[in-house]
């Protein structure tokens, strides 16, 4: 399935690292296993890293001033490990730059995905990419703060949701 | 935005158009994944979870709808609907469940989508009744009636229901997730038993602050939950909430559904290391996000209606009066109320419990006038009761006796509350998918054997508890007798515990020995009770005389009949 951000596709910048092949020199996303010869790359040269669901984010605190995306794993849809990860990123390590859902999150989860923190989805999963901008935009509100910061509504926990 | 007071229904959380707009949005949802379900464009595999969110279970025979009824309040108008939907969609039952649910048992997958429509037209719906999810948040029944309450926990389970609807974050754990939150010393939501049980009460500014209990269930591996913190401030309890479920989202195991469950996950880390990760996540972060402001708490707090409690000055003596006047309304005033806050008010259990009837169904007509009986007498208010018994908060002392009669008319005034009738029984194998014997005709037989009410009442407390296989959902374990259905080749039979409970002095009952063929589990049960009345000293109820003389003055009663 094609790059989605915010409902809409996006194009993919970023190249995955090949294993046993070394780094290209533009964007890339290395396993974290090669996260230290990414690092050891030029500066300037955009670096991503792939985690596992069970990765304890706060090992790339040295690594974050110098990453411009994470991307998190759902291995099945059921394991929801990674939206952990991705609040722990934004809230914790304060990281700002792109958090890529990878593995088969569903639709359905979408809304979940971007209130976490994600910011593209790219899925094995075939269905259109309509179902997925319809699942963003089916659900206008939710009961509890998120990252998002969304417009709190009345008194209670409630809150809009952005959708744009 | 301001609410009319006079016009929000008592006590429980009144909808306004937002909430209304989430519920519709979320039936249009269901709509659309049934939808793609039946076009095939989704997979069994993944229309399940979708459907669980929405309380829709595959069972032995149909489909079964888990309705949410949050912290097991409801209103009239409500139950009016729920009493429709089983006329329209079922065979005319409802089955009221240990999580102050209600299930209905031979549902069509392809009502569902017009079921949860008619249930969004009375502010209800089955989100988060089944998952790997926070489920619905019990609470005490007697809530904001009960004399000895410190604090009305309703307002705080309606602050956690929000939180965790469709919570972003916690949708999908390892496992589902269970809170239940008292506001009493005397624990009536067997806070012990749950993944998170809190305990409310004032603390010493007057503010509500919460005792946390984490890591107690049920099913394979019964554990009495550990206690994680005192004290903890309202204005934290969302924070700190997210700490303990974010921990355990990220450490649970989940190679395993069977230790899949906090309670494993507490168990292998050990408290002090469990406390540790919860109190590094707790302290690193931002407070200031997830802080629960007292504005929230208040402006939640006005959307509960609350009831007039206004009873004449002769109510209490009219009560007495009545008692004396009429035997049969006197035990059952000792056995089916509750102590109320106001002097001229009184808490009413009606009994689910038949004799010799199934525990916790009830009938569309039942439902209806339970219904009309809560607007007549207790301010349209109707409170599921984790025993499966429905609950009339307030009613004037006065005319309980009125309620009485009309209950008794409809076969719902069996005086058997907190006695051996009052049993709790999981569906079991004649709906249950996973069972492995039949819960229900055990339940049917015990409570037809006991259903002299003289007897009952001379017998006293005793918890029955039946569970139609390891998941314990009716909760064996914490029954003062337990009984487990088992399969051995084919034929069901039945393990006996002894010594659980689920109140203050919590315990996991202890299994006595071999388990019975169905046909000898009834009689061996009468044969411990019977041995109980002997042993027992004056006043001893069944669980202190068992915990005095321990399994063996019992055994040779279970196993080896003069
Ligand atoms: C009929 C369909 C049902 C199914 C398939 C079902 C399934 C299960 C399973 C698999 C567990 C074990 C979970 C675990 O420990 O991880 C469980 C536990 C439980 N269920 Fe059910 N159940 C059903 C009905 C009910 C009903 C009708 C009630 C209430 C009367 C109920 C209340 C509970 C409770 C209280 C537990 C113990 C929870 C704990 O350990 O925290 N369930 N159920
Ligand atoms: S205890 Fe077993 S038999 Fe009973 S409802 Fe739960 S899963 Fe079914």
């Amino acid at each position: 399935m094609p790059l989605l951000e915010n409902g809409h596709v996006t194009e993919d910048r970023w190249a995955q690292a090949i294993a046993g092949e070394a780094l290209p020199a533009g964007a890339v996303i290395v396993p974290l296993e090669r996260l230290e010869e990414g690092l050891a790359r030029p500066k300037d040269a955009p670096l991503g890293v792939a985690i596992g669901p069970d990765v304890d984010v706060a090992v790339l605190r040295p690594a974050l001033p110098r990453l411009g995306l994470v991307a998190v794993n759902f291995p099945t849809f059921r394991d929801g490990r990674a939206f952990t990860q991705a609040r722990a990123l934004r809230e914790h390590l304060s990281f700002t730059g792109e958090i890529r859902a990878t593995g088969t999150p569903l639709p359905d989860q979408y809304e979940f995905l971007l209130r976490c923190g994600v910011t593209t989805v790219q899925t094995d999963r075939t269905e259109d990419v309509a179902v997925w901008q319809q699942a963003h935009e089916i659900i206008s509100i939710a009961y509890q703060p998120s990252v998002l910061h969304e417009r709190p509504q009345g008194l209670g926990l409630r809150r809009f949701l952005v959708t744009d | 935005m301001s609410t009319d007071t006079a016009t929000l229904p008592v006590g429980r959380y009144a909808y306004d158009q937002v909430d209304r707009t989430f519920l519709s949005q979320r039936v249009a949802q269901f709509r659309e994944q049934v939808g793609r379900r039946v076009a095939g464009d989704l997979s069994e595999d993944e229309f399940k979870p979708l459907r669980l969110m929405n309380g829709l279970y595959l069972q032995l025979h149909a489909y079964m709808l888990r309705v949410a009824v949050p912290y097991g309040m409801m209103g009239a108008d409500q139950m009016r609907e729920l009493a429709h939907i089983a006329r329209t969609y079922d065979r005319d039952y409802g089955h009221f469940t240990t999580r102050q649910n209600i299930q209905f048992n031979w549902i069509r997958l392809e009502d569902t989508p017009d079921i949860l429509e008619r249930l969004a037209g009375v502010n209800m719906h089955a989100i988060q009744t089944s998952g790997n999810c926070i489920r619905n948040v019990t609470c005490d029944e007697f809530a904001g009636a009960a004399a000895d309450e410190l604090l009305d926990p309703r307002i705080h389970a309606e602050i956690l229901r929000q939180w965790s609807t469709l919570h972003p974050e916690f949708s999908f754990l390892p496992r589902k997730f269970k809170i239940a939150i008292s506001g009493s010393p005397h624990d009536r939501v067997a806070a012990r038993f749950h993944d998170i049980g809190l305990v409310a009460h004032p603390g010493p500014d007057g503010r509500p602050v919460f005792d946390v209990f984490v890591g107690g269930g049920l099913g394979r591996t019964p554990i009495i939950g550990v206690h994680l913190r005192d004290n903890l401030p309202e204005e934290d309890l969302l924070a700190y909430l997210e700490a303990v479920v974010r921990v355990y989202n990220a450490y649970g195991r989940r190679d395993n559904m069977y230790k899949a469950r906090i309670k494993i996950l507490v168990q292998a880390l050990g408290v002090e290391q469990f406390r540790e990760k919860v109190d590094a996540e707790f302290a690193q972060m931002n407070r200031a996000d997830y802080r629960l402001e007292p504005a929230i708490v208040e402006g939640i707090r006005a959307r509960f209606g609350i009831p007039d409690l206004d009873a004449p000055a002769d109510a209490a003596r009219k009560l007495e009066a009545d008692r004396k006047a009429d035997a049969r309304f006197d035990r059952w005033v000792r056995t089916n109320t509750h102590t109320h806050r106001h002097e001229g008010f009184i808490s009413a259990v009606v009994s689910i419990k038949p004799d010799g009837g199934i525990p916790g169904d009830v009938t569309a007509d039942q439902m209806d006038l339970i219904a009309d009986l809560a607007d007549e007498f207790s301010f349209g208010e109707i409170r599921v009761t984790h025993m499966q018994n429905v609950v009339l908060g307030h009613v004037r002392k006065d005319r309980l006796r009125d309620l009485w009669r009309r209950l008794e008319g409809a076969g719902l005034g069996t005086p058997n509350i907190g006695l051996v009738g009052d049993i709790i029984a999981c569906p079991g194998l004649d709906y249950c998918a996973l069972a492995n014997a039949r819960s229900i005709p055990i339940a049917q037989k015990l409570s037809a054997r006991f259903a002299n009410p003289e007897l009952q009442e001379n017998i006293g407390t005793l918890r029955i508890n039946i569970s139609g296989c390891i998941n314990a959902c009716g909760h064996h374990h914490a029954g003062h007798i337990g009984i487990l259905g088992v399969d051995k080749r084919g034929e069901e039979f039945f393990q006996l515990t002894l010594g659980g409970s689920a109140e203050n002095d919590v315990a996991i009952g202890q299994i006595i020995g071999p388990a019975l063929p169905e046909d000898e589990t009834v009689d061996a049960i009468a044969r411990l009770i019977d041995t109980y009345l002997v042993l027992r000293n004056e006043g001893e109820a069944f669980i202190d005389t068992y915990r005095r003389l321990g399994a063996a003055s019992f055994k040779d009663a279970v196993y080896a009949p003069a």
